[in-house]
């Protein structure tokens, strides 16, 4: 069972749009929210009021900060959950069968009834996308809400993922990586689609799409759309204000 | 990595049992009636406790069956079958020499090589994990096999063999510490690489993704305790093997001074074991810019 299957006939997974995430972590929370009441064991929180609060979550947004020389500093905003790799190591060290990549569209899955809790899958997934649930000792990961995408019960526009469902700017998309004409191919060829850190061969499915280039416009000779909208106000004023503005001054 | 008790007491106690069950099988010492009983008494001890120990960090134990069926794929599978297995045929042989006065040799040899496939298979679990370099390297295995077979030696009492081994496994420690140390860089892991995003210049962590430690940070981003990892090497490298050693070579052989042998060889194993989880580095650390 831990065995990963030698192809699986669709490649589901995310495309992430750096560019336009703005970082409201609005996907962390619809992800909470849809996986603690729905597939396996709910997501705990421990000392959710304390002071030290810490919880399970299958998506957690890092922000940071890229600097080259010369540059004005860029601020990333960086969702991380499983990227469904087709070389998952995380599959081939589970001890139990528990862990599992599913032939068919290749998402990986956890079975939570076999799951021994020995942490050895977080241990082997290089991108912490997976969490041990503090409450249920059992291990959880992103399930692409496969309790969603294929569910009959609910209207045909929630099929997709939660966090893709629920982000507001648009910049995560579900789609099938295996078909090279579909939404998240396309937008991954277009755009030079990543894939994170490549030097640990998981080969992961999800892409991340960089952010565009910005505009350059620090040269004498470059037109800034928005400074003259951003100049500041002429001294010298007109009319009342002008009138007030000097017969203060000479108070 | 977080350095938890039973993970160290787990691979330091099972490693020395089997590696002295290692030797008994190969008729070292060559015992018979009581003295056999304590011998494997001890080996016994030391690999059950250990094997008892690594369950105390499973989220459910009470399903720990299910970790014998994967032994295709999974290293901690096949050392669970093989650490079983060991155990199951030792007994026999261990049987014959201490009750019937018979020497069950062929048994007690497969027994033997039952044993270091156990301790291999314990080394790979570590060894295989990518993500973290420093247990990522061949010496990985060869050195658990070493520590098993030195510790297995002065267990059962050859103190040559034993002082010739120590000596090779401190060798061995110190060459692995060398190399571990530049594993991470050597791999060539950055955060540049972890997030796909080095052509937009140097990257830093400006918010973390939650307030306080989670899981995977408690778990895997380990930093506080490699403060002392220079000293506590020095402690491991004399109490390990040094000490042992010249107690072994140049102090006249008795049960008391054998004894304090085996202590002083127990600190540094379960130093050195110490330093191998918490001065090990997992990749997962780059997104939060720790390591």
């Amino acid at each position: 069972m831990t065995a990963l299957p030698e192809t699986t006939t669709k490649k589901l997974g995310l495309a992430i749009d750096l560019d336009t995430c703005v970082g409201c972590h609005a996907c962390v929370i619809s992800c909470k929210e849809w996986n603690t009441s729905n597939y396996g064991v709910p997501l705990s929180d421990i000392d959710a009021y304390g002071a030290e609060p810490t919880g399970t979550f299958l998506n957690r947004i890092h922000t940071y900060e890229a600097k080259s020389e010369g540059c004005n500093a860029q601020t990333v905003h960086f969702p991380k959950s499983c990227l469904h790799c087709e070389d998952a190591p995380c599959v081939t060290v589970c001890p139990t069968g528990a862990s599992y990549k599913r032939a068919e569209d290749g998402i990986v899955l956890v079975n939570e009834d076999r799951c021994i809790g020995c942490s050895l899958c977080a241990w082997a997934c290089p991108y912490g996308a997976r969490e041990m649930d503090a409450a249920a000792g059992v291990m959880k990961k992103c399930t692409l809400c496969v309790d969603r995408i294929y569910n009959e019960n609910i209207p045909e526009e929630d099929r997709i993922p939660a966090c893709v469902r629920t982000c507001p700017a648009g910049a995560r998309h579900f789609g099938d990586f295996a078909d090279p004409e579909s939404n998240v191919s396309i937008l991954s060829a277009e755009r030079g689609g990543i894939a994170l850190m490549p030097e640990q061969d998981t080969k992961p499915v999800n892409r991340y799409l960089p952010p565009r280039p910005k505009t350059d416009v620090t040269g004498e000779d470059k037109i800034d759309i928005l400074a003259p909208f951003l100049a500041p106000m002429p001294k010298e004023t007109g009319g009342f204000i002008g009138w007030l503005d000097k017969a203060l001054e000479k108070i | 990595m977080h350095p938890s008790a039973s993970v160290i007491i787990f691979t330091s106690l099972s490693g020395l049992g089997f590696g002295l069950m290692f030797w008994l099988g190969f008729g070292f010492p060559d015992v018979t009636g009581w003295s056999a009983f304590w011998f494997f008494f001890i080996a016994y001890g030391l690999a059950v406790g250990g094997l008892i120990s690594s369950t105390a960090h499973l989220g459910n134990p009470q399903r720990a069956m299910n970790a014998f069926s994967q032994w295709r794929t999974s290293w901690l599978s096949r050392e669970g079958v093989a650490a079983v297995a060991t155990l199951i045929l030792t007994a026999p042989f261990a049987i014959g020499l201490i009750f019937f006065n018979t020497d069950l040799q062929i048994l007690g040899w497969i027994s033997s090589i039952l044993a270091l496939v156990t301790i291999f298979t314990t080394s790979k679990i570590y060894n295989q994990l990518k993500t973290v370099p420093r247990w990522n390297m061949p010496l990985t295995p060869v050195l658990f096999l070493v520590y098993a077979l030195a510790g297995g030696a002065l267990l059962s009492g050859q103190i040559t063999v034993s002082a010739v081994l120590l000596l090779v496994l401190t060798l061995l420690q110190l060459a692995a510490w060398q190399m571990g140390d530049k594993a991470f860089s050597n791999a060539g892991h950055t955060l540049e690489t972890a997030t796909g995003l080095g052509h937009l210049g140097k990257m830093r962590l400006l918010e973390s993704p939650h307030s306080s430690p989670n899981y995977l940070m408690r778990e895997m981003v380990h930093v506080v305790g490699r403060k002392h990892a220079l000293k506590l090497r020095a402690i491991s490298t004399v109490t390990l093997g040094l000490f042992p050693i010249a107690i072994l070579m140049f102090l006249p052989f008795s049960h008391l001074l054998a004894a304090v042998a085996v202590a002083s060889h127990l600190i540094g194993l379960f130093v050195s074991r110490w330093l191998f989880f918490a001065e090990a580095e997992h990749v997962v650390g780059l997104y939060y810019d720790q390591r």
